[in-house]
């Protein structure tokens, strides 16, 4: 039952990717469009049709739980793989574009989330 | 000894599953200490994680953090992007499907606004340090948008390899800024609610960074900011070479 949660996780990762290294394709540019958001999207989608059906067993949704878990140390280990060297060594300009455009992207956020729709 | 290092490669994974567990136990240790639970812990190993890569790149001169170092390759599939998307997927058991249909036309203005400003704001910047050609200027606009879009970008438009290799570390700059900045601006732009969060993955995009940042802020948070996040590189990979390059030499012209 553990390994059936994870088998569905692994069913819409590859079937979510899959989607976005296609439509990445069809559109002609050399990148995923969306693959972890379709992903997600089948995750929730099947979890929810599946619990309808009752054949969404407790323990499945473990298998699946144990991965978020993993999530922060999978992230811990990304940051340290990242090429922050390179980040800090390539001079005022790189360091300028990779900061100004994030504060005035932030700078927009109270305006947008006024336009959220509230629950 | 080289037994040893052999050893831990061939062991790759296991290996930086112990070494990961050392660095966020420390980390708990450090933020009950030190800031007495104000930096939560995650926040705090992110950040080790990313010093580490600091100084093993330093010594080492590669490009993979300590992932260079011998023994230490593991990191490299641990860290990777199959392992980490993965996860992300994970998160999404429990998000609420209503909330992202509800916020996904604010999120996909979000994602339009994120890549043009960063974009724009990139231009400007490089301009203003006396880059002139369009080519340039466009590489590091999308430099300014993730460290994917900027390398995409500069190659199909022939840019030359120093203004991609800028390009990338604008974009590399990005990511860590947003990882160890979110959760210090996150009470100040009203980043607590799901609605906001994917606002903020589309404003934000760098996938990694986003990611990052929200797991250090609010774990809850994270599906729903790499809902957006997600479909901003291939947003920025998509306008950046096309509609905002030729944008680029009418304005030059």
């Amino acid at each position: 039952m553990l390994l059936r949660g994870v088998a569905l996780l692994a069913a819409c990762f590859v079937a979510g990717q899959i989607l976005g290294e296609t439509l990445g394709r069809l559109l002609g540019i050399q990148a995923n469009v969306g693959g972890v958001g379709f992903a997600m999207l089948f995750l929730i989608l099947s979890q929810n049709e599946l619990e309808k059906r009752g054949l969404f067993h407790l323990e499945m949704g473990e298998g699946v739980n144990f991965w978020s878990k993993m999530y922060i140390p999978i992230i811990v280990a990304m940051s340290s793989v990242q090429n922050v060297r390179v980040a800090f060594s390539n001079g005022l300009l790189a360091l300028l574009a990779g900061i100004i455009p994030v504060i005035a992207c932030l700078a927009l956020m109270p305006l947008l989330s006024k336009l959220a729709p509230k629950d | 000894m080289e037994y040893i290092i052999t050893f831990l490669d061939k062991n790759g994974l296991v290996f930086a599953f112990l070494v990961t567990g050392l660095i966020m136990y420390f980390s708990e240790a450090i933020s009950k200490t030190l800031t007495r639970g104000k930096i939560p812990g995650s926040a705090i190993s992110i950040f080790m994680g990313l010093v580490l890569a600091y100084f093993a790149g330093l010594e080492t001169l590669g490009k993979k953090g300590i992932a260079d170092i011998p023994g230490f390759s593991g990191f490299e599939i641990m860290g990777g992007p199959m392992f980490r998307d993965f996860a992300i997927v994970s998160t999404a058991m429990g998000a609420s499907f209503a909330i992202i249909k509800k916020t996904g036309p604010v999120g996909i203005l979000s994602l339009f606004l994120g890549v043009i400003i960063s974009f724009s704001v990139g231009v400007i910047i490089a301009y203003a340090l006396g880059i002139t050609d369009a080519e340039s200027l466009t590489t590091i606009g999308a430099g300014a948008c993730t460290f994917v879009v900027g390398p995409v970008t500069g190659t199909a438009l022939g840019a030359s390899s120093d203004i991609i290799a800028i390009s990338i570390a604008a974009g590399v700059v990005k990511s860590i800024l947003v990882t160890i900045g979110t959760p210090l601006i996150a009470p100040y732009i009203g980043l607590k609610t799901p609605q906001s969060a994917m606002i903020f993955g589309g404003l934000m995009g760098t996938t990694s960074g986003t990611a990052a940042g929200l797991a250090a802020t609010d774990p809850k948070l994270v599906p729903y900011g790499a809902m957006t996040a997600t479909f901003y590189t291939g947003l920025g990979c998509l306008m950046c070479p096309s509609v905002l390059y030729f944008l680029m030499r009418a304005i030059l012209d």
